[in-house]
């Protein structure tokens, strides 16, 4: 069984088909990267697999069940799987700490004696011990965005999901974030990253997938994809990305 | 008919014209030469003005205005209607009219602001009462367990603190239209009135409310006295008051009351 | 403001401060030109002492001002129970017109028609309809009094207008922060109280502190319909004295407490700019 299984998907914004029957498998602790041009429709698809998007054709499954069936209430499944988006997304009136403890206090009920050291933990193990008490805008963009993966993290899911989570960062902020990424991956677990930095898709990844409005051309290993790709697009995408 | 009242109205006005012209007391002081400008509340309430239409000489403070102004030499075409409020009254700076008359209470304050001409009315204050409340009697501790209004801007708030002095606070209104609301709404029992306005709202305005007492408007040394109302040192206040001592001498300033106040008997005195 | 040594300056510092003191002088000289103009030219018009002595006598003034003040605590009171309620009922209704279930479609519509109809009305309006026509009503006192009626026409007002102002609070929360809460699990609900509204709560309060100055302002409507607040009495006086002095009294006691209060609010605007710029 997949852990995440796309069939068909289709997503339209009013005339504007923005994913365009995809199809994409993804194993239990695999990386995969989705790359592509801005607008080819990567961002939108997290989206749906994340249920915030409904979608106007085919199915979505995890772990082998349906959770595109419509009026699915979307709670449970997202509580499974994380995302971390391009810009942090933090709640500013809260603290680093608090952010990261209101959603298992809400939705698992949680208190905050017990999840107290389960967090501290976590903010430790991101080198992030001593930001816990501070604001979102007293952090730093890397700080805000290693915040942002602990707070997804803290819900203990399955499956994350990294929308351009390096796209708004200054470029040596790059490299800190990329390294939790890597972390997260040596200590298994399952990633879907829509990206632009092709080194680390290259590095890292262990399925790369090529989108072009709305449509996956090409997918296959690293290797493969970086180094013999075989449709013309990825070869131009490429020449252009990695130049 | 008509017609021969008309020119014999038009034929009298000449004449009083000639007279004005002649040099009687009122020539050149007023606002406008030949005219009598007189100002009225806007509306103008029963039983001073029949139908808020001071022109008709209906009413009582209307009637008065006519007989003055005939006094004073002016023809009845000559006198003009304006309206005012209290406000407007009593500002400081010209006015746009000879005199104001609207039930002003003469007080010694009031009067170092404007003038006054001699009193044409002296009202006593009378209580008026909701439908829940028309069994009070007529006397002061029963007056005083009431919950009472009143306008704010007139003497009755004075009247009421220091004669009744109640055990509630009284409410005050802007006008008696919002005091008829709140006995209609009972949200008070009593309000207090000069008589001839307690009596047209009993009869006209709040269904089921009655005037159950008067105090005495001679024995009370502020019992309350209608002037004219005039600018700060207007000349024409001797003229007025030389033709108002002649109708209270000749007796038809009591007649004009009787005629349309003579509804002002069958209220017990307040003990 | 100290004077550093002139040695110690850059080139652009002096200048800078040769500027500043211009500017200074030439603030000072024109403030002092116009309080003169005011002080000298305005007794020298021809109406003056009659103007003098109907809006500003000292003893009138005295006689009147402990009384004002006394009558000023009925406003307190007013406002001290309407603000609360406004703000409870103003969120409700920013909630009600925000709600997306189709189960709740009829508080939608109860939500715009109620800011509707309190925004189109005249205050002075609903307070006549309200606090003369529901006690007229029938009802028993002390449930008919005008307080009670009169501070429920000023909340029913002044939450339509809070309402509308929570709704662009609201609505100034990017999306994203609802986002991001949904994919953390969080129900809307809970994305709602959690997250979007202390946000839009935080955003708002420089413009709901201005409610609150007009509300200040707006209890003395509520003398229309009875109750002795401060106008009333400043009426009161003023028809006994035949001044208007007392009205400047009240308007001393109402400056007391607003100008504070707007300076506060222009504060957390400006502090607010700042943050977000």
């Amino acid at each position: 069984m997949h852990k995440i299984e796309l069939h068909g998907v289709v997503k339209r914004f009013g005339q504007n088909t923005v994913c365009d029957g995809i199809d994409l498998t993804v194993e239990k602790d695999q990386m995969v990267c989705l790359i592509g041009a801005s607008g080819a429709g990567k961002s939108t698809l997290l989206r749906c697999i994340n249920l915030l998007e409904p979608i106007e054709d085919g199915e979505i499954y995890l772990d082998g069940e349906d959770i595109s069936i419509p009026g699915l209430n979307p709670q449970r499944v997202r509580a499974k799987i994380g995302m971390v988006f391009q810009n942090f997304n933090l709640f500013p009136h809260m603290t680093a700490f608090e952010n990261t403890m209101l959603a298992p206090k809400r939705v698992q009920g949680l208190s905050k004696s017990q999840l107290k050291s389960e967090i501290e933990e976590l903010f430790e193990r991101f080198e992030l011990a001593d930001r816990m008490h501070n604001y979102p805008d007293q952090l730093s963009g890397g700080q805000q965005q290693r915040v942002a993966i602990v707070r997804a993290l803290a819900m203990k899911p399955e499956v994350m999901l990294f929308d351009e989570i390096t796209s708004a960062l200054d470029p040596q902020l790059v490299g800190d974030v990329l390294d939790v990424l890597l972390k997260l991956k040596s200590q298994g677990m399952t990633m879907v990253l829509a990206t632009h930095e092709m080194q680390f898709a290259r590095q890292a990844a262990d399925k790369v997938c090529f989108l072009k409005d709305g449509k996956i051309i090409e997918e296959g290993s690293s290797e493969e994809i970086f180094g013999t790709p075989k449709r013309p697009e990825t070869k131009a995408f490429l020449a252009r990305a990695l130049k | 008919m008509s017609k021969r009242i008309l020119v014999a109205a038009v034929s009298l006005a000449l004449m009083a014209t000639n007279t004005i012209a002649g040099g009687h007391c009122a020539a050149d002081k007023t606002l406008t030469a030949g005219k009598f400008t007189i100002a009225t509340g806007n509306p103008a309430y029963y039983p001073w003005v029949l139908d808020d239409a001071p022109e008709s000489g209906q009413g009582f403070e209307a009637a008065v205005a006519y007989a003055v102004a005939k006094e004073m030499g002016f023809a009845e075409q000559d006198v003009v209607w304006v309206r005012s409020s209290f406000d407007e009254a009593i500002q400081p700076g010209v006015k746009n009219f000879d005199v104001n008359m609207q039930q002003y209470s003469i007080t010694a304050e009031r009067d170092q602001v404007v003038d006054f001409s001699l009193p044409y009315y002296t009202a006593p204050m009378a209580v008026l009462v909701g439908a829940s409340a028309t069994d009070t009697k007529p006397t002061i501790a029963a007056l005083k367990s009431l919950k009472w209004g009143a306008v704010g801007s007139t003497t009755a708030v004075q009247k009421i603190a220091s004669i009744i002095q109640p055990t509630n606070d009284p409410l005050l209104y802007g006008d008696n239209a919002d005091v008829n609301a709140a006995i209609s709404a009972n949200q008070i029992d009593g309000a207090m009135f000069d008589l001839p306005t307690a009596l047209f709202l009993s009869a006209v305005m709040i269904e089921g409310s009655k005037v159950i007492g008067q105090f005495p408007a001679a024995s009370s040394d502020n019992a309350d006295q209608f002037g004219m109302l005039m600018e700060e040192g207007n000349p024409l206040k001797a003229c007025v008051d030389e033709a108002l001592t002649s109708m209270i001498n000749s007796g038809s300033l009591a007649s004009i009351e009787a005629k349309w106040l003579q509804d002002t008997t069958g209220v017990p005195l307040i003990k | 403001m100290p004077i550093p040594e002139a040695a110690g300056m850059t080139r652009r510092e002096r200048y800078e401060q040769k500027q500043r003191l211009k500017s200074l002088l030439i603030a000072a000289a024109s403030t002092v030109c116009v309080i003169m103009a005011l002080v000298i030219l305005v007794p020298m018009t021809p109406g003056w002492e009659k103007v003098q002595k109907s809006f500003f006598d000292g003893t009138v003034l005295a006689k009147t001002f402990p009384k004002l003040l006394d009558a000023f605590t009925v406003n307190v009171m007013i406002f001290t129970w309407s603000a609360p309620a406004i703000a409870i009922l103003g969120l409700l209704i920013a909630l009600a017109r925000d709600a997306k279930s189709p189960a709740l479609f009829p508080l939608r519509i109860f939500g715009a028609a109620f800011t509707d109809v309190f925004r189109g009305v005249p205050v002075i309006l609903t307070v006549y309809l309200i606090g003369f026509g529901i006690p007229g009503l029938g009802l028993p006192r002390p449930w008919n009094s005008p307080f009670i009626w009169g501070s429920l026409a000023l909340v029913l007002t002044y939450s339509a207008y809070v309402a509308e102002i929570f709704r662009a609070g609201i609505d100034s929360v990017h999306p994203s922060q609802r986002s991001a809460a949904l994919s953390l699990g969080l129900s809307e609900r809970q994305v709602m109280r959690d997250v979007i509204l202390p946000q839009a709560v935080r955003n708002v309060v420089p413009s709901q502190m201005n409610m609150l100055i007009a509300l200040q302002k707006d209890v003395s409507l509520l003398s229309f319909i009875g109750p002795v607040e401060i106008f009333r009495q400043a009426g009161v006086f003023k028809s006994l004295f035949a001044n208007f002095t007392p009205y400047v009294g009240a308007a001393i006691i109402f400056l007391i407490v607003t100008i504070p209060a707007t300076r506060y609010a222009d504060y957390l605007m400006a502090r607010q700019m700042r943050e977000r710029r």
